[in-house]
């Protein structure tokens, strides 16, 4: 096992990743879907706005790419700190 | 051929090929029987986990809720796949480098606490079974619409084939079958949805079809579905109706259930590595987010047609004759439905038409102008879950679609059924008699054990499924109230804090789940008996939060009380530190272990 220096930074740099993508997770449904709508009410799509598409459509959408690009990026640091299996 | 034989041969054969998976795929070793041995591949185990996730209330009634919930059942489309980002995030790969093959295991352990354990297997227990009871009814129904058998009839053979391979294969013969059972769950829901899509907008893909052109007005879907119902009385479609706030907390109440439900992590200890946890929660979103896009599309389009159909004049001209549901074949389902109890309509003002419209609207001039055109009530009821059943049927589509839609959703309640029934009987098993009872069992007794635990599991559910408790419906709430409230927060605390010790831990569990149903029972009756309640969801105690939405504030009581007990009291000892070291570093890990 990397030595403890080594594995809080790794540790501390899965935090700052997670914290980026909830971030995002966060705005993409509970902002543009439910909190932020109103403020979105101007932009149509579809015969509604694009709080309906992004409450029915696009936060499912946002949460795959940020899956994937978690699980992409963790195996990329992973290298990077030596903690890969 | 006819409907029937067409049914009984696709669903007879999906059954057969699931029998030959459970053969092929027979577990040899507890830690095939837990685990699947820990060598499933990210991709089959996110279609695997796809299907576990995927019940028969997804498959059968989340269409439905968001055809007559409109955006408001937004909620249930963000909560059951929102919460894969947090498992992917904060619990999957920690939990797969733990290693061991339970949740309670992995609390008992990381709070060093027996009674944590007992907590977690608890309210695993009473959160699979309430779930469990759900799925059986589902297989009742499901084979009593299609196969003509009674739905108890139904039931027996539908727990039957689970337990031939359930009991045999154990995890292992449960993923395989289960990546078999989301083939034919996916196409059963996607197929019919394409030609429906096809149908109103002209697009192939459901989800774009759902905010393009309807062909028949010229004007976007969404705006033809508000301007029609709206004309009868309903309420818009997609204007939200609930508060912001009980939507946000119901939202926020699904997810981290979804991330707190047993059956659901445990699909993650089955994979080789660290990283293909991270990985297999993406692939599992990919399989689940196939139908939850097409969803909103099935719903939207679905009271489209259910609309237009008993209005085929326009909604201000006649609604559709009695005679005409009598005579012509396009109208032949709803003959066939009204049969199974699912769709009702009676002729109360004697005109020989069905109006189908909102007699319970707010808006006096619409109830005026419906007087005055002689409504005398609602003449139509439909239940939500004829939107996918009857689907195909509505649109006129050809006997396979029908046929395979029986299958798609046998599929679904099996696969979930199968998945609860395991994570119940591995607390039982390792949770209960290994770790409480008899520490010193075999390998071979254990594995025993577990099959044991399994075939009783099975009986108590179709005893369940059979005289399902008045309460069934109610306890979905319960279960992922008790899922967000208590487990989901203390894996979280447990990974991402060292500070957190055993009495901080074991008392915000204890906190978070006490107030949780605390709250459900003032809203529903004291362990759901009617009439003993003293608020209802309607006008609830605390502001606007129904207690359907209340388990996310029952995790933050959790989060809460585990935080300043723990400050208050002793830090974990080095030992259990340096547990909570090693998970968050993927090296290491090896294979899915008992000991």
């Amino acid at each position: 096992m990397a030595d403890k220096s080594s594995s809080n930074a790794y540790w501390a740099a899965n935090i700052r990743i997670i914290s980026i993508s909830l971030v995002i997770w966060f705005m993409c449904s509970f902002g543009f879907g439910i909190l932020l709508r109103p403020m979105l009410s101007g932009i149509a799509i579809g015969g509604t706005d694009l709080g309906f598409w992004f409450a029915q459509q696009g936060s499912i959408l946002v949460f795959l790419v940020l899956i994937f690009f978690y699980a992409w990026k963790m195996g990329k640091i992973d290298a990077e700190y030596g903690v890969e299996e | 051929m006819d409907q029937f034989t067409l049914n009984l041969i696709v669903v007879g054969a999906s059954f057969a090929l699931y029998f030959g998976i459970a053969i092929w795929a027979r577990a040899g070793s507890t830690a095939e029987f837990y685990a699947a041995g820990g060598g499933v591949h990210p991709v089959l185990n996110g279609m695997a986990t796809g299907a576990d996730w995927m019940s028969a209330a997804s498959f059968i009634s989340m269409a439905g809720l968001i055809s007559f919930g409109g955006y408001d059942s937004s909620a249930y489309l963000m909560g059951w796949t929102g919460g894969y980002v947090l498992l992917a995030m904060l619990l999957a790969p920690y939990l797969r480098k733990f290693g061991k093959f339970t949740v309670p295991e992995f609390i008992g352990d990381r709070f060093y606490s027996p009674s944590a354990r007992m907590v977690a297997v608890i309210c695993l227990i009473i959160a699979s079974v309430t779930y469990v009871i759900g799925q059986m009814t589902g297989v009742g129904v499901a084979f009593s619409r299609f196969l003509g058998v009674s739905s108890s009839t139904g039931l027996l053979i539908g727990a039957a084939v689970v337990f031939f391979y359930a009991v045999l294969g154990g995890m292992k013969g449960i993923t395989y079958t289960q990546v078999a059972q989301y083939v034919v769950l996916i196409l059963a829901y996607t197929i019919p949805a394409v030609f429906i899509s096809l149908q109103l907008t002209g697009q192939i893909l459901p989800p774009v079809g759902l905010f393009s052109e309807h062909t028949a007005s010229g004007m976007p879907l969404l705006q033809k579905l508000n301007e029609i119902i709206q004309e009868l009385g309903f309420a818009s479609y997609t204007e939200a109706h609930d508060t912001t706030l009980n939507m946000f907390l119901f939202t926020v109440s699904l997810m981290i259930g979804t991330a707190g439900l047993p059956h659901v992590i445990v699909r993650f200890f089955t994979v080789p590595k660290v990283a293909d946890a991270r990985s297999s929660a993406g692939w599992a979103l990919v399989f689940i987010a196939l139908l939850y896009t097409v969803a909103p599309a099935v719903g939207a389009m679905g009271r489209l047609n259910l609309t237009t159909t008993m209005w085929p004049n326009g909604t201000s001209g006649e609604a559709v004759a009695l005679e005409d549901i009598a005579n012509k074949p396009e109208l032949q389902w709803m003959e066939n439905w009204e049969q199974t109890g699912l769709l009702k309509f009676e002729d109360k003002n004697g005109d020989g038409k069905i109006q189908y419209y909102n007699d319970k609207s707010k808006d006096e001039a619409f109830n005026a102008a419906a007087a005055a055109k002689g409504w005398t009530g609602n003449e139509l009821t439909v239940n939500n879950d004829i939107m996918v059943l009857a689907n195909p049927e509505i649109a006129n589509l050809p006997g396979w679609v029908i046929a395979l839609v029986a299958a798609g959703g046998l599929a679904a309640a099996l696969s979930t059924a199968a998945g609860l029934l395991l994570a119940i009987s591995s607390a039982i098993s390792h949770d209960l008699i290994k770790g409480q009872l008899n520490p010193s069992i075999s390998e071979k007794g254990e594995l025993l054990a577990a099959r044991i635990s399994m075939g009783v599991a099975i009986c108590v559910a179709t005893y369940l499924g059979l005289n399902p408790p008045g309460f069934a419906a109610q306890t979905v709430a319960l279960a992922f109230g008790l899922a967000a409230s208590s487990i989901f927060p203390a894996l979280m605390m447990g990974i991402f804090s060292k500070r957190i010790n055993n009495t901080g831990a074991v008392a915000g569990m204890l906190s978070g789940l006490t107030i949780t149903i605390v709250y459900i029972f003032l809203h529903k009756g004291w362990f759901f008996i009617p009439d003993t309640n003293s608020f209802t969801d309607a006008n609830p105690l605390l502001l606007s939060i129904k207690s359907t939405s209340f388990g996310a504030i029952g995790a933050l009581v959790n989060f809460g009380v585990a935080y300043l007990v723990s400050g208050a009291t002793k830090a974990p000892p080095a030992h259990i530190q340096d547990l909570v070291e090693s998970i968050r570093i993927p090296k290491g890990a090896g294979a899915a272990t008992g000991h």
